[in-house]
């Protein structure tokens, strides 16, 4: 779990730092500080389980097995991106693992994951799928379309909303009037949990009860993760909007700090073997990072392929 | 050979590929409740007896939410067949349609698939203006969809079965005065026209229009109710010694551009026909691109008539006079000899 929150935290990191030098073409909205819910949710999913993510996919993508190279190039444009070039990073996936191209349009990726939730269930497979989304898409229609139908059909869906406390850069208290959104699942007859999206271990074991309960065709569940982002919404951001304090005291439960002192203070590995890890999971990125420096630009005529099947 | 209307036609295709693939299924408001209605217009109707709910399913009032599943189970292995009341509504999906149904395949960079069907009844039907549009147009405009639009109960079937195995999102515009809705869901002022369907098996390519009738003075390109217009017009036009080639082109993308182009290089003049609003409409496409590739063949300009720039209105007199009748056309047609 560890390296894959380092791998998460890390590969958003060099992924920023090669945009403010401009080699990277294209926007960016990443997840430093949200690293935990995607690992500690998808870290026991099967490869033929589903996931839907949005706008700020990197991370959910990486927990569900894109791979790291094909993540790589497809931030720099290349023909070997997971998208051939043609997505970038609001639509980074990979079908073949179970990430659904992600939907970059505020809660549109939910309708999305019912129908792969009746497929599931229609298929009689007893697949799951994952819904990420963001406190801002609750406030959409289509969350309210989703949730009731996965309700009502009792699909195996586990709706995860990431409540990073900003849409944008608008707080959710201006938006929402309730505590905490997970208190609307009751309004759809279906279990509402809230845990701490900085915690992998309680965000784990939270999803991994949804999970269950939706593998067992016990119908879905919305986890709530409280989390934060560590970045602005996009590239170019500095969190104007942003409270100082409210910043420090989160950056104070930073998640992969966090999971990092929980483990050498239950010494459950030495600091050598996590060093170990990391320099590991930072060569894999130099790695990846040369490969698609290297991987071939596509042919602008290429353009033209895909639009069908 | 059977006897259908298009409602019958379109409700057979549908069985026959739900036997066929059981991956096949239907999803929409309405569509086999018992005691309902089988759909607005009638189409599912009874086919959850053989089916099952599971297969035919009925959905919430939810539209982003039945487009949006469509695109989800056509992704991960299913064939979804979406049903929306009225083509109007597909303004509420429209998010779902647009941005993933028409371009997951693209955006994926072709790893993803998205075969799904979505049918939509337009036409004007005295019901004011949200029950009302022809919106071929608009869907034809976003890259990734293919759109059909047939009007007779063999093209119905043989087109949707077409739509059903093929591997891309396709919208389906049927006319509600052309199904043949049968009971309480019959229209006032419908045509109805049955048609004679074959027992075995047939399937029609998309991108095939059809010549309707055949004639020499003048190509008039019309689709769905605007086909029975245009024939009724041409009916006129003959005693007066004007000869119109009517062509439906079945299916708007693909276009049959090369059925046109060998049209009017007999007749010299084309006019397009169609009911939706005038103003960049699939008319226009298509006039264009007769212009840029086949002008040379005209000896005229090419005509439009279509639905006038405005709402559909309640009142009939006003609907009526929106809406391209037989005597519009014909007066057009006079009006095109003489230029």
């Amino acid at each position: 779990m560890y390296e894959q929150l380092f791998l998460l935290r890390n590969y958003e990191d060099r992924i920023y730092y090669m945009f403010l030098e401009g080699i990277m073409p294209g926007t960016i909205h990443q997840s430093q500080g949200q690293e935990a819910c995607a690992v500690g949710v998808l870290f026991d999913v099967r490869k033929e389980d589903y996931m839907t993510s949005t706008h700020r996919p990197a991370g959910h993508c990486l927990a569900k097995g894109v791979s790291l190279e094909s993540m790589m190039c497809e931030m720099f444009a290349k023909a070997n991106g997971c998208c051939k070039g043609k997505g970038g990073a609001m639509h980074t996936g990979d079908i073949s693992v179970g990430a659904i191209p992600a939907v970059a349009i505020t809660a549109g990726g939910m309708p999305v994951a019912i129908g792969a939730g009746l497929s599931c269930k229609m298929r009689k497979t007893d697949n799951v799928v994952i819904c990420f989304f963001g406190d801002g898409a609750s406030n959409e229609g289509a969350f309210h379309e989703s949730m009731n139908a996965a309700a009502i059909w009792n699909l195996p869906v586990v709706f995860v909303c990431e409540n990073n406390l900003y849409g944008a850069s608008t707080h959710i208290n201006q938006v929402i009037k309730i505590k905490d959104l997970a208190e609307r699942a009751a309004a759809y007859g279906m279990p509402g949990y809230v845990a701490d999206g900085n915690d992998v271990l309680a965000v784990n074991k939270a999803a991994n009860e949804a999970i269950d309960r939706a593998r067992k065709g016990k119908g879905p569940t919305l986890l709530e993760l409280k989390t934060y982002r560590r970045c602005g919404h996009s590239r170019n951001d500095a969190c104007g909007y942003r409270d100082k304090q409210e910043e420090k005291e989160w950056f104070e439960k930073d998640p992969v700090a966090r999971c990092k002192n929980y483990i050498l203070q239950q010494q459950l590995a030495a600091p050598v073997e996590l060093e170990a890890i990391e320099k590991k999971v930072l060569q894999q990125i130099d790695d990846a990072v040369a490969f698609a420096k290297a991987s071939p630009s596509p042919e602008p005529q290429d353009a033209l392929l895909h639009v069908y099947a | 050979m059977a006897t259908l209307s298009i409602a019958e036609a379109l409700r057979e295709a549908i069985r026959e590929e739900m036997r066929r693939d059981e991956r096949v299924f239907c999803l929409g408001e309405d569509i086999d409740i018992e005691g309902g209605f089988g759909g607005a217009f009638t189409v599912t109707l009874g086919l959850s007896k053989e089916f099952g709910h599971e297969r035919i399913l009925d959905t919430p009032i939810s539209e982003i939410m039945i487009a949006g599943a469509a695109v989800g189970a056509a992704m991960t292995g299913m064939i979804p067949i979406a049903d929306v009341q009225y083509g109007d509504f597909l303004f509420c999906m429209m998010d779902q349609l647009a941005n993933n149904a028409a371009k997951m395949t693209y955006m994926s960079g072709g790893t993803v698939k998205v075969p799904m069907v979505m049918r939509a009844p337009v036409g004007a039907t005295t019901r004011g203006a949200q029950h009302a549009q022809s919106l071929e147009g608009f869907f034809t405009h976003i890259p990734g969809l293919k759109i059909i639009c047939p009007s007779t109960a063999y093209d119905a079937k043989g087109l949707l079965k077409t739509a059903i195995r093929d591997n891309n999102p396709v919208v389906v515009f049927e006319h509600k005065l052309l199904y043949g809705s049968k009971g309480n869901r019959a229209e006032k002022a419908a045509l109805s026209p049955v048609g004679e369907v074959p027992d075995e098996e047939y399937l029609i390519p998309f991108g095939e229009g059809v010549i309707r009738r055949e004639g020499k003075d003048i190509t008039i390109v019309a689709n769905l109710l605007m086909v029975y217009r245009a024939m009724e017009a041409a009916d006129i036009l003959e005693k007066e010694g004007i000869s119109v080639e009517v062509i439906d082109p079945r299916t708007l993308v693909p276009f049959d551009y090369e059925l046109v182009i060998h049209s009017i290089r007999k007749t010299s003049r084309l006019m397009i026909v169609e009911e939706d609003t005038k103003r960049n409409g699939w008319g226009a496409e298509v006039a264009a691109q007769i212009a840029e590739d086949a002008l040379y063949y005209l000896d005229a300009p090419i005509v439009r008539v279509a639905g006038y720039d405005v709402p559909v209105p309640f009142a009939p007199v006003m609907e009526n006079y929106v809406v391209p009748s037989a005597s519009r056309i014909a007066e057009a047609a006079r009006k095109l000899m003489k230029s």
